[in-house]
């Protein structure tokens, strides 16, 4: 769909970012100057349950187009049932439900008759713990691909190679293609999993937490890989780590039990939180 | 605590030291190792046993005795030939394993993926219960309606509808309509080792982690595709062992397939004939074998032939099965 669509559908909810440079811990952020007007999702009064557990409270946010919205709170505060939310993945668990909108290209992706495996190609998602598939690099990225187009053999050559390149490990793997992934480093494996999300050529990646059981360099990779994604996909990134946020992030949401609590740009957020909480959790007193 | 450094106090006054009873120790040390010991001088007396009891038919017989198809008792001609009944029980077998799988597969699919949760747990109680019944119960079940219902409504049709099929039609065109058959054989047999395979089966689809699976169905993947592209895949190497378990247990029945296998020393044509396994030759005609006759003795050799065959299955499927490090 074209910006100037979506751009009158969803007209700009989120204040105004402060100047760029504004650092966090001694960290620069990279963060855009400003957000993006064009949200790509955007959540309405969404409640989420796990059975009678409400975990989500009338949500509302949205995801500014190509750009990397980052959520942060303690564990358990449901920033990682929202990001389930966005790609359907609690349907496939009985007992779990979403109310409430959320729209994509105008659509409500949570109405029961939206086709999953539509949506979930045009929503990508990395997990925590790398999860190369049992099968060669070549297979692991044209698995997902297979599922959704019908290519030649050059075309899918193609395509592995456009999506290990985008994902920066191409030149890692490129003599290797048809050796197994388990054999990868963690690192590795999580750029290889990055790769295989992108190969589907999605609209938007949800990355859970992408970096947690990785190394401090593989950390640094995978950052930069998601600064440099967002020209092209619109990025949503929980993570626990707040340096990660104010780096990869150019609009934040913090969420405390289950509330959005407060949505700003990265570079406000952490230096002139709204909120009281905010400002007690970003300096460490709880959490 | 931060002034414990200050108040010492002594400590409290030491017991007298208790020496373990050094006699218990070593009675109950030497009891486990004999009953571990027994195990092995079980297996290795069966073995012996057996190949001795086997031996004056080997020797007899040599290598023919393996080839050979004539199964003849009668006193002053006889001959013995292990052919048959080696083949009927490896045929009976894998014909049980490609019944029992897909209906096994379907099983741990559905208890793993599909059923709600308050079935999952009756349901899987249900299938281990499937085990539990004597397989005699199974053998008079399967002569008294399996083997009726295969003569009247199976073998007639798959006759007519297969027989004409070139080159394979012959495997289901048969003489002989007593309904007794290895398709019944193998039909009892794959109801009696669904629920091993079964449960196997669910246990390792229970092993994959949520978040491989979520990876697949996150790309846009169906419910089959995550079947066939991530979890079969992941976990083929069990499978198979849980599959081999299954086969172990298929060579070895007797009961069951002495019912309705027709008992027949003859070597099939068609699924429908009449032919005979290892376990249900002995079981026929070892009360009436005279104590050290040739027959006795080709009895026992054939006997060691199905212990080698199911010790290299289950020896397989336990290799496969083997816990590995992830």
């Amino acid at each position: 769909m074209s910006q100037t669509d979506s751009q009158a559908k969803t007209p700009a909810t989120q204040p105004a970012a402060a100047p760029e440079g504004t650092g966090f811990g001694g960290m620069q952020a990279r963060s855009a100057a400003a957000i993006n007007a064009v949200s790509r999702i955007s959540v309405r009064n969404l409640d989420f349950y796990y059975g009678d557990n409400r975990a989500l409270k009338g949500i509302n946010l949205d995801l500014p187009e190509r750009q990397v919205t980052g959520m942060i709170g303690p564990s358990g505060c449901g920033k990682s049932t929202l990001l389930r939310v966005l790609n359907r993945m609690y349907s496939l668990y009985p007992g779990q439900r979403a109310e409430g909108e959320v729209l994509m290209d105008g659509q409500n992706i949570i109405a029961p008759n939206v086709d999953l495996n539509d949506l979930r190609s045009k929503v990508g998602m990395v997990f925590q713990k790398p999860t190369p598939f049992p099968m060669t690099i070549y297979d692991n990225i044209a698995f997902g691909v297979r599922l959704h187009e019908k290519l030649s053999k050059s075309q899918m050559d193609e395509r592995v190679e456009w999506a290990l390149s985008r994902a920066a490990i191409w030149d890692e793997v490129k003599d290797r293609l048809h050796t197994s992934a388990m054999g990868l480093s963690g690192g590795q494996q999580q750029r290889l999993c990055i790769a295989r999300t992108i190969a589907v050529r999605p609209e938007v990646i949800l990355f859970d937490e992408p970096t947690s059981a990785l190394d401090p360099i593989s950390t640094l990779k995978i950052e930069e890989l998601i600064d440099e994604l967002k020209r092209d996909f619109t990025i949503c990134i929980v993570t626990h780590n707040m340096q990660q946020a104010a780096r990869c992030a150019d609009q934040v949401a913090f969420f405390y039990l289950g509330e959005l609590i407060e949505v700003a740009p990265a570079a406000q957020m952490f230096t002139a939180p709204r909120e009281q909480k905010t400002q007690e959790y970003i300096t460490g007193r709880f959490g | 605590m931060s002034d414990m450094a200050i108040r010492v106090r002594s400590a409290p006054t030491l017991g007298a030291r208790r020496t373990p009873g050094s006699l218990g120790d070593k009675l109950f040390a030497a009891l486990c190792t004999v009953a571990g010991l027994f195990v092995l001088l079980t297996l290795g007396g069966i073995i012996v046993t057996l190949f001795l009891g086997g031996l004056p038919a080997f020797l007899h017989f040599g290598l023919d005795f393996l080839v050979s198809t004539r199964w003849d008792p009668v006193e002053g001609r006889e001959e013995f030939g292990a052919f048959i009944s080696v083949f009927g029980t490896v045929v009976t077998s894998i014909l049980a394993i490609i019944f029992a799988v897909p209906v096994a597969f379907g099983i741990a699919y559905f208890l793993t993926e599909l059923a709600p949760l308050w079935v999952r747990r009756p349901l899987g109680i249900a299938v281990e219960l499937l085990a539990a019944v004597p397989s005699i119960i199974y053998g008079m079940w399967g002569l008294f309606v399996l083997v009726p219902f295969v003569q009247m409504h199976i073998q007639l049709r798959f006759g007519e509808a297969l027989g004409e099929i070139p080159y394979v039609g012959f495997l289901f065109a048969s003489n002989s309509f007593a309904g007794t058959s290895i398709f019944s054989a193998s039909l009892v047999l794959a109801i009696m080792i669904l629920p091993f395979i079964a449960a196997t089966m669910r246990d390792v689809f229970e092993q994959v982690p949520a978040v491989y699976k979520e990876s697949a169905y996150g790309l846009g993947a169906t419910r089959w595709e995550v079947m066939t592209g991530v979890v079969i895949p992941y976990t083929r190497v069990s499978l198979v062992g849980g599959i081999m378990l299954g086969l172990g247990r298929a060579l070895g029945e007797t009961m069951a397939v002495t019912f309705v296998i027709g008992n027949a020393n003859r070597m099939p044509s068609s699924i429908f004939d009449p032919s005979t396994t290892i376990a249900s030759v002995i079981a026929m005609e070892f009360p009436e074998s005279l104590a050290g006759s040739l027959q006795q003795s080709a009895l026992f050799a054939i006997g060691f032939l199905l212990f080698v065959i199911s010790f290299l299955v289950l020896a397989t499927s336990r290799w496969l099965l083997r816990p590995r490090l992830k």
